[in-house]
Order: C-alpha cells, then sequence, then structure tokens
C-alpha cells in the first residue's frame, strides 16, 4: 500500500525548518513532500485539527532488554511502547545479556527492529563487556550499526580509559554517552542522601557522586577536545558545571528524564521500589533545576532511560530491588506539563524531544523538511487519561505514574509513512 | 488513660506511624503488665489459643527471646523461625515466604529484618498483624518504646527532659526510634557522635545535633549510648575503636556532665571500654538491666493491642 498521506490543519512546528503555524502536511510514498501536487486520489488524510504535528519524536537513552532479558521486554514490545508514547526513534543501550559490545549483537538488534514500530539506534559498549578495562571495538561497532558507545549502567570509573574513549570515538564519528557515577560514593546507597533516607532508614547516594563524574567527564571534553554527552542528568550541582562547562565552549551536552524533572524523592516513601532508579530521584532543589536547566539549553535533551523490570525484580525488599522504571509511554504527557508550566515553549519541547537528539547522536530525523523519511508524530496537548496498568504496552508495568491523571499525549505515530501507533482511527 | 481513647493500629510498624497518645496507652498498658512478671505464676490466659511467629531473618538473642517470654506469658503459641536474609538469592522471595507462612492462619508475625522497610512490605501481603523487631537502620519500635518506659518510670514523665543519645546514630535503629519517641513525646533530644556515624538531616527526625560531646551530655536527663557496630564498619568510618573510646566514650568524667539523677542507658549488647566505660555502666545511675524488663512488659502490651484490633 502506498504511504500517501494528508496531514489537515495541524500545528506544524517544525524548529530546524523555523516554521510554526497551523496548516497540512504532505506525504508522498513515505517522504515528506512540499506541495499536494502529485499526491493520488488513494491519499489517507488525518484531521489535526487542534493537534500539534512535529518532527517524529527521539528517545536517545532506552533498555529494550533483547537479547537476554526478553521477559521483561524485548525489541518488539519496547518499540511498540516507543510507537504509543509519539517515539518514531530510540537508541538501546547496550547492557544487554550479552553486552552490545560487537558485531553479531548489533547485527541481532537491527534485524529484530526491523519487526518493530521505530527505529532502533543501538549503542555499542565503551568497554570491552562493559568490564571497565579495555576498549570495544568501536570500528567493527559502527560498521555493524551502532551510533553511540557508552557503558550506561555502570560508570567508566578508569578516567585514562575515558580519555582514550572520547579520542578513539571520534575517529569513527560516534557520540560517547558517560554513565556518571563515581562508585565509591555511591556504593551501597539505594535513594537519594538526605532527609527521607535518614527517616526510611535507607543507604543514601550524595549527589556528589554524579557531579563529582560530570566534572570529570568535562574536564576530559575540555582538555580532549572532544564531545561528551551526559546520560541522566539529577543533580543541581550537575546542571551548574553542566552550564559553565558550556560558556566557555567545551563541547558537553546533556540529557535527563522526565522523572528528574517531576518527581522527587519523595516518591520512595513506603518504600515504593518503583521510585527506586540510578542516578536517585533528588530534592525539590534539585528538581528545580534541572527544570531550570531545560530552560535555558544547558540540558539538551529529554530522554527516558526507560528500563523495563517484572515484578519479580521489583516486588521485593528496597534494598534488593532492581533501578529503573519504564517511561516510553508517560515522556511525552510529563513533558507537556513543561510547556504548561512555562519551562518550555512547544519549540523548545520539540527541541528537547527530537531536534537535539539528533543532532547528539547523529542520525537522521528531527525535521519536517521535504525529501525526508516521513517520521511524524501529531500530539494532541489537551487530551487527558488516566494511565493504568491495564494501558501499559510495554511487557514490564514498574513506573511510578501509575493512577496519575496525564494530560496530553501522541495521538499518531508514523514511521516513513506507515502509522506506527494511532489513537484514533484516520479517515 | 484517657477515655474514648482507642487504639487503632493494625500493625505496629514504627513509632513514626504512632501518635503520643498511641505512646501514652502502649506505656500505660505495659506498666500495668509488668506485674505479671513480678508473680510466682507468671502466666495470664490473655492470648491462649493465639500463634505468634517469630520470623527472624537477622540473629538476635535479646529481642526474640524478649518477644517469646512475653508471648508465653499472655499463654499464646510461639514458633520461631530463623531464616537467612539470602533466600531472596537463593530463589524464595520475602513475600513468598510471608505468604507460606500466612497461609497457617498466624495471629502476629514479628519480623526482624536486616532491610529497612522489610516489615512495611510483609503487612501488605498478610493478614495477619505484623510487628517490627527491627528493620535495617530504619526502626526498632518496641525498643524505643521500652526505653521511654523506662525514662518515665523514673522520671515520673516525658516531657521536658533533655535526652542525650551518643554514638552511631547513623547504623542504629533504636536512635531513629528514640528520637521519634522522645520528641513526640515532648522531650529535647540531642545527638552526638563522629560526623561519620551521622547521617544527614537528622533535625527533620526532631534531633538537635550538639556541637561536642559534653555539650550533648551537659545536664541531661538521660544519656543513652549506642553500640559501636563492628560489623559495619567496612566504610572508613572510623580510624580505630581505641580511637573512639578516647574521643566519644561516655566515661565517668563525661557522664558526671549530666544532671546528677541522669539515667545511664544502653540498648545492649554493650561493648565495654569502647562508648561506655564499665565503671559507668555498672553505676548506680545505670538502668541497662531495667531496660530489658520493662523490654517484656512492653513487647506484652503490643501483642495484646494488636490482637485487640484484629
Amino acid at each position: 500500500m502506498a504511504n500517501d498521506w494528508r496531514i489537515r490543519n495541524g500545528r506544524i512546528i517544525d524548529p530546524v525548518n523555523g516554521i510554526d503555524r497551523v496548516g497540512d502536511l504532505f506525504v508522498r510514498d513515505g517522504v515528506l513532500v512540499e506541495s499536494p501536487r502529485d499526491l493520488p486520489d488513494s491519499t489517507r488524510e488525518v484531521d489535526a485539527s487542534g493537534c500539534w504535528v512535529v518532527p517524529g519524536l527521539i528517545d536517545m537513552h532506552v533498555h529494550l532488554r533483547e537479547p537476554g532479558e526478553e521477559y521483561k521486554e524485548d525489541i518488539v514490545s519496547g518499540t511498540r511502547a516507543a510507537a504509543a508514547g509519539g517515539f518514531t526513534a530510540v537508541a538501546c543501550m547496550p547492557n544487554t545479556r550479552p553486552v552490545n559490545d560487537c558485531r553479531s549483537v548489533t547485527a541481532l538488534i537491527l534485524e529484530r527492529a526491523r519487526e518493530g514500530f521505530a527505529r532502533v539506534y543501538p549503542v555499542g559498549t565503551i568497554s570491552r563487556q562493559s568490564g571497565g578495562e579495555t576498549l570495544a571495538d568501536f570500528g567493527e561497532m559502527r560498521d555493524a550499526g551502532v551510533v553511540a558507545v557508552s557503558d550506561d549502567g555502570l560508570p567508566v570509573w578508569n578516567s585514562q580509559l575515558m580519555r582514550r574513549a572520547l579520542e578513539y570515538a571520534g575517529d569513527f564519528g560516534l557520540a560517547v554517552i558517560s554513565h556518571s557515577e563515581e562508585p565509591s560514593l555511591s556504593r551501597h546507597g539505594v535513594m537519594n542522601e538526605g532527609k527521607v533516607a535518614t527517616r526510611l532508614g535507607l543507604r543514601g547516594i550524595p549527589t556528589a557522586a554524579e557531579s563529582i563524574m560530570v566534572y570529570r567527564e568535562i574536564a576530559l571534553a575540555e582538555y580532549t577536545g572532544r564531545p561528551v554527552h551526559i546520560a541522566h542528568v539529577s543533580a543541581a550541582m550537575s546542571v551548574d558545571l553542566i552550564r559553565r562547562a558550556k560558556e566557555r565552549g567545551v563541547p558537553v551536552t546533556a540529557e535527563t528524564t522526565p522523572h528528574y524533572f517531576t518527581l522527587t524523592e519523595e516518591a520512595v516513601e513506603g518504600y515504593n521500589t518503583n521510585a527506586k532508579m540510578n542516578p536517585p530521584l533528588r530534592t525539590e532543589e534539585d528538581r528545580q533545576s534541572i527544570c531550570a536547566g531545560l530552560a535555558d539549553g544547558t540540558l539538551d535533551a529529554i530522554a527516558t532511560d526507560h528500563a523495563p523490570h517484572s515484578r519479580l525484580e521489583k516486588e521485593v525488599e528496597f534494598d534488593l530491588a532492581a533501578n529503573g522504571i519504564i517511561g516510553l509511554e508517560t515522556s511525552l504527557p510529563l513533558s507537556l506539563a513543561l510547556v504548561r508550566d512555562g519551562v518550555l515553549d512547544p519549540v523548545g519541547l520539540v527541541q528537547c524531544m527530537s531536534v537535539r537528539p539528533a543532532a547528539i547522536l547523529g542520525v537522521p530525523g528531527g525535521s519536517l523538511s521535504p525529501g525526508e523519511p516521513a517520521d511524524i508524530t501529531v500530539i494532541d496537548p489537551e487530551l487527558s487519561f488516566d494511565y493504568t496498568e491495564d494501558m501499559v504496552v510495554s511487557k514490564s508495568s514498574n513506573s511510578p505514574f501509575l493512577d496519575w491523571r496525564l494530560q496530553g499525549r501522541a495521538v499518531l505515530t508514523m514511521v516513513g509513512g506507515r502509522v506506527t501507533f494511532e489513537l484514533r482511527a484516520t479517515d | 488513660m484517657s477515655t474514648g481513647y482507642f487504639f487503632s493500629h493494625r500493625h505496629v510498624l514504627g513509632i513514626d506511624h504512632l501518635s503520643s497518645d498511641d505512646i501514652q496507652y502502649i506505656l500505660d498498658t505495659a506498666e500495668s503488665f509488668k506485674e505479671i512478671s513480678a508473680r510466682p505464676i507468671k502466666k495470664v490466659p490473655t492470648l491462649r489459643g493465639n500463634t505468634i511467629i517469630n520470623l527472624f531473618f537477622e540473629p538476635s538473642t535479646r529481642t526474640r527471646l524478649s518477644f517469646e517470654v512475653a508471648a508465653k506469658r499472655m499463654s499464646a503459641d510461639t514458633f520461631n523461625i530463623s531464616a537467612s536474609t539470602s533466600s531472596a538469592v537463593k530463589g524464595e522471595t520475602l513475600i513468598d515466604t510471608a505468604r507460606n507462612i500466612d497461609a497457617m492462619h498466624p495471629d502476629i508475625i514479628i519480623i526482624r529484618h536486616s532491610f529497612s522497610g522489610a516489615p512495611h512490605m510483609l503487612s501488605r501481603h498478610v493478614d495477619a498483624a505484623v510487628i517490627n523487631a527491627g528493620d535495617g537502620t530504619h526502626e526498632h519500635p518496641s525498643q524505643g518504646l521500652l526505653d521511654l518506659m523506662t525514662v518515665r518510670e523514673h522520671k515520673g514523665k516525658l516531657h521536658g527532659l533533655k535526652i542525650a543519645i551518643i554514638g552511631d546514630i547513623l547504623h542504629s535503629r533504636v536512635a531513629h526510634s528514640d528520637i521519634l519517641g522522645f520528641t513526640k513525646m515532648g522531650s529535647e533530644v540531642h545527638v552526638y557522635g563522629p560526623a561519620t556515624l551521622l547521617p544527614p538531616d537528622l533535625e527533620h527526625l526532631g534531633a538537635t545535633v550538639a556541637p561536642s560531646l559534653e555539650e550533648a551530655v551537659r545536664d541531661a536527663d538521660v544519656v543513652m549510648t549506642l553500640r559501636i557496630q563492628k560489623e559495619r564498619q567496612s566504610d572508613p568510618l572510623i580510624p580505630s575503636f581505641r580511637e573512639y573510646a578516647q574521643q566519644y566514650g561516655v566515661t565517668r568524667e563525661v557522664a558526671d556532665l549530666a544532671r546528677p539523677d541522669a539515667l545511664i542507658m544502653h540498648p545492649g549488647p554493650i561493648n565495654r571500654g569502647i562508648e561506655l566505660m564499665p565503671d559507668v555502666a555498672d553505676g548506680p545511675r545505670s538502668v541497662i538491666l531495667e531496660q530489658v524488663t520493662n523490654g517484656v512488659a512492653v513487647r506484652m502490651a503490643l501483642l495484646y493491642l494488636v490482637m485487640g484490633n484484629s
């Protein structure tokens, strides 16, 4: 079936081309075209009145769990959740089993992604086996299809290895993504160090555990002149370090996640394992700094760190529970709250969720330019819904946002002109 | 006892959840039960036919024994299960363990666990009443209550007192329960210890961090010393026990800064010569063994009250 579409009457927001106006968007054979001239009679129509039509959202930080932990998520189920959340592309972290540190794992991921509902950009490891000892084969992995390298889930504790990774990745055009955590400070900790941890008797992780490593990455990026991307920023001190580094021209970019700008450590009350993550939820002051960092562009991107875990990993003592929450289906509604709160304008939101992730990873997308594949997300920013367990698309439902009333969501997701999710029937 | 009061708690998970009225009522009840332990025949039929399970995931002699003595003095049937915390690693989760035990229809499960919050999780998955006998570094409510009872017996009140708590606050669930309990009852709690053994934001629990050992103890009505937990020294928290004894140990000279009628307390077991010098521990102001006696009465009261509410 031909992929010809007319998306009518939407508010088209395309920061790359400086567009923010109500109008129609046209797709011919899965590719964006300028005018409706050549569209055949069979062209299908979408009424996007009252909706935003934006370049497909890109989540630059997810865990798809395949290979190895398919009972939590697999590439098909994870990308289905992505599509339901309005994402047309995801970058998947390499801490699978086995880890993605070689051609065969990358190839398997891309092979499985062909059946998926979103574009999948594999991230390879920085170190072989994520062991932190020697560099993985960046060239081979790049040839197989990875777009970035990261030992996400684990910090690169060896500063020399991190330096070499930054230097070597440049030869292959790979982004280097840092999981910033000083392990001797975070060891044994299970939540943010502070008043809630003290009251609950849980061992704390100080914000300094993150910020010290953020500063190390900045120092290495400044020294080598090579770019570094900081994953899942949670702490005010880190935002401040990144802001000052950018001011003096250090090539550093950073992402945060909806939970760090929505929740605080209070969410752990009652030993709620669905609020256990790494880095941990911080204080209100940190939360506000994250918002300020998004508002002024210190934080470039909103990613989810979508981390599915089954009940087996979460219905246990808090100390034993796995870190992480799912996020693909709640990211857009929670981020739209930033627009309602005046933190971001709609253009800024599209920058954080599509334009900059594409630029940082060096992947296509992020614009609605004619000639580009039709990766499009149609968003109803007002639509309210209750996020309940039975509507979760991901295989796992470890979310602290269950039973929240959320406002705004994707109503149509399209990858290369193919509809991968739609909330309501198209004409 | 105040009229019209009703003990509304199905579980006793921490002092955090108890009001000052609850605490008052528990202590009044415990006092009325204390006499039973002094009788030639130390047994009443109050809990006859009730099944109480001591589910201990962490070694404990005195707390387990105290709960068991309390239960048997009230004619309940008690069963002790010593489980390893590593059972989760072996495949059975705490919830599975709890559900299996619950399927035998016990009335009360008393749980000791090395992870904070384990009793809270258990309480959401069983029909039995749950009593926290110490969870991680969170709370040890029955110990906190017996400390309150001991102080009230000697001082006749719990409000307006200065309580000094000295030592490893970070790892002490007893300290947490004591801080919450004494401040709820209107006393001031001053804590002191090495900065490495003080958790952040202690003032949110209601405590004041003293600038020195002397300031903490000066004019105190109660000096509570805490055990340095030798098993928890994998982190570089203190340089040596010798240094600790010299800098933070409560000696006769330090204890003399407190009020002349101050009580010397310790949740036990004592590291003699480290956190508390033997002459102070065994001195005339020490009520350490009374704490143990009152522990049985407080636990009888807790068992009685949660059963009354089931």
